[in-house]
């Protein structure tokens, strides 16, 4: 089980690697972490003609905290940002998902960056992002642009991100005293891909709840915001609001799970969360 | 500017060497094919087994989800680089005593893992020593004689009994 040959060229800058991309047009693969690319290549699921490694660009791998955001760089390893305070201190949500990613050996290469650009449906940080209203951070030919969570996945490993591209960050607002995060995943085994999850932000006000993001993983074609589940519990309807799952999401059938376990699922998630939530009601 | 084979300089196990690799080499084919470290084992080469674990630049990867060429001017360690230096003989010697091993094909990458857990001291908990091992499958132990062996490690290491 080897690779399908390739060529390698390693990105000098930002700017090196979107001229490598324009130049090898839809052949060209970005390596970052490699921690699913070099696995998809290995089983031959993909054969670019070359990859274009960004590992040496400097910059992109820091975290900082700025006005109320925390901009992480997309070549922060998932060990790095597991050990990160700001990470801690500022973006629980994150804090929280990072240990559910994979294991020790595949964190330290594993980047931030990597899981949010390939857009795994059934990964934990593609939720996070959508469910804590965070952006990325674009680089391509005609300079950088944000994108919203909300716009930037598209579809299955479909993204906002367009052939000459780079992710270079993800945007997330700091956590207030206001904010609460949830999250929760069902796996198999420990550091697998979820058969389902839920990752959640929210605001507690005079102990009312509000801007409720209830952002499901691994049950779609991308991360699923439960909207009508959100209505319901922001009026502090639990039950209703895991009924309301019915309309919100469309489970699909796998070797793991069918539709129907994921669909119930959800649900314990979904009470699971809710108490952890409320603290303060509910 | 892109290449199918790339000149590395690379470290492994202390000692400086040139190479010429192809660009779809991994890091384990090429420490097990040109260098005939064969003590870092090839399971599944997809990146969950964990049998490929080497150390990069002094943390823990899978050889298998590394290229060589991304490897250049990088330090390599492999079970055979930390086995003649000493710096796991205790983890040896428990894995031995304890049996926590049997057909052996994990325990290359299991070393590895563990002793990055090790090396940051203290005493894990059993909790945290299976975390920290739960990318790396064994079939033939159940886990639990290696969970006992590096228990004992890491309570000798910390100047306790083992």
């Amino acid at each position: 089980m080897k690779p399908a040959a390739f060529a390698y060229a390693k990105a000098r800058s930002l700017r090196d690697a979107i001229t490598l991309l324009g130049k090898h047009k839809k052949g060209a693969r970005l390596l970052a972490g490699g921690q699913s690319l070099i696995a998809a290549l290995n089983m031959r699921l993909d054969a670019p003609s070359v990859l274009i490694d960004i590992n040496g660009i400097e910059g992109l791998d820091e975290i900082h905290l700025k006005k109320g955001w925390v901009e992480i760089g997309a070549l922060v390893r998932h060990s790095q940002a597991l050990h990160s305070p700001i990470i801690a201190k500022h973006v629980p949500l994150i804090a929280k998902a990072l240990p559910h990613i994979a294991h020790p050996a595949i964190r330290n290469r594993g980047t931030i960056g990597g899981s949010i650009a390939l857009a795994d449906p059934a990964a934990e940080l593609p939720a996070c992002l959508v469910a804590l209203g965070g952006e990325a951070v674009i680089t391509g030919p005609k300079g950088k642009r944000t994108v919203k969570a909300d716009n930037f996945f598209k579809d299955l490993f479909e993204t906002a991100l367009g052939p000459r591209d780079v992710l270079t960050a993800i945007r997330v607002p700091v956590a207030s005293s206001e904010s609460r995060f949830g999250f929760a995943e069902i796996c198999r085994r420990r550091g697998d891909y979820a058969i389902v999850g839920l990752a959640t932000s929210a605001r507690v006000k005079d102990k009312e709840l509000s801007d409720i993001r209830l952002v499901y993983f691994g049950i779609g074609s991308k991360p699923e915001r439960a909207r009508k589940a959100e209505a319901a519990l922001v009026k502090g309807k639990i039950d209703a609001a895991v009924a309301a799952l019915d309309d919100d999401l469309d489970p699909h059938d796998d070797v793991q799970a069918t539709g129907a376990t994921r669909r119930y699922l959800a649900g314990v998630l979904l009470k699971r969360i809710a108490r952890e939530l409320a603290e303060v009601r509910l | 500017m892109s290449e199918l084979s790339c000149a590395i300089m690379i470290t492994v196990n202390g000692e400086e060497m040139r190479a010429t690799v192809e660009a779809r080499k991994t890091l384990v084919d090429f420490l097990r094919e040109d260098l005939g470290l064969t003590g870092s084992h090839i399971g599944c080469e997809h990146g969950i087994c964990g049998a490929c674990t080497v150390r990069v630049d002094g943390t823990i990867v899978r050889g298998c989800l590394m290229l060589a060429v991304q490897c250049d001017g990088a330090r390599v360690d492999t079970i055979e680089g930390v086995s003649d230096t000493g710096e796991i003989g205790d983890l040896q010697e428990a894995f031995q005593k304890r049996n926590a091993l049997q057909c052996g094909y994990c325990t290359p990458g299991m070393l590895l893992t563990v002793q990055e857990l090790l090396a940051k001291g203290g005493v894990p908990s059993r909790e945290a020593i299976r975390e920290h091992i739960s990318g790396n499958y064994c079939r033939c132990t159940g886990y639990h004689a290696i969970v006992d062996a590096v228990e004992s490690v890491a309570h000798a290491r910390a100047g306790g009994k083992s």
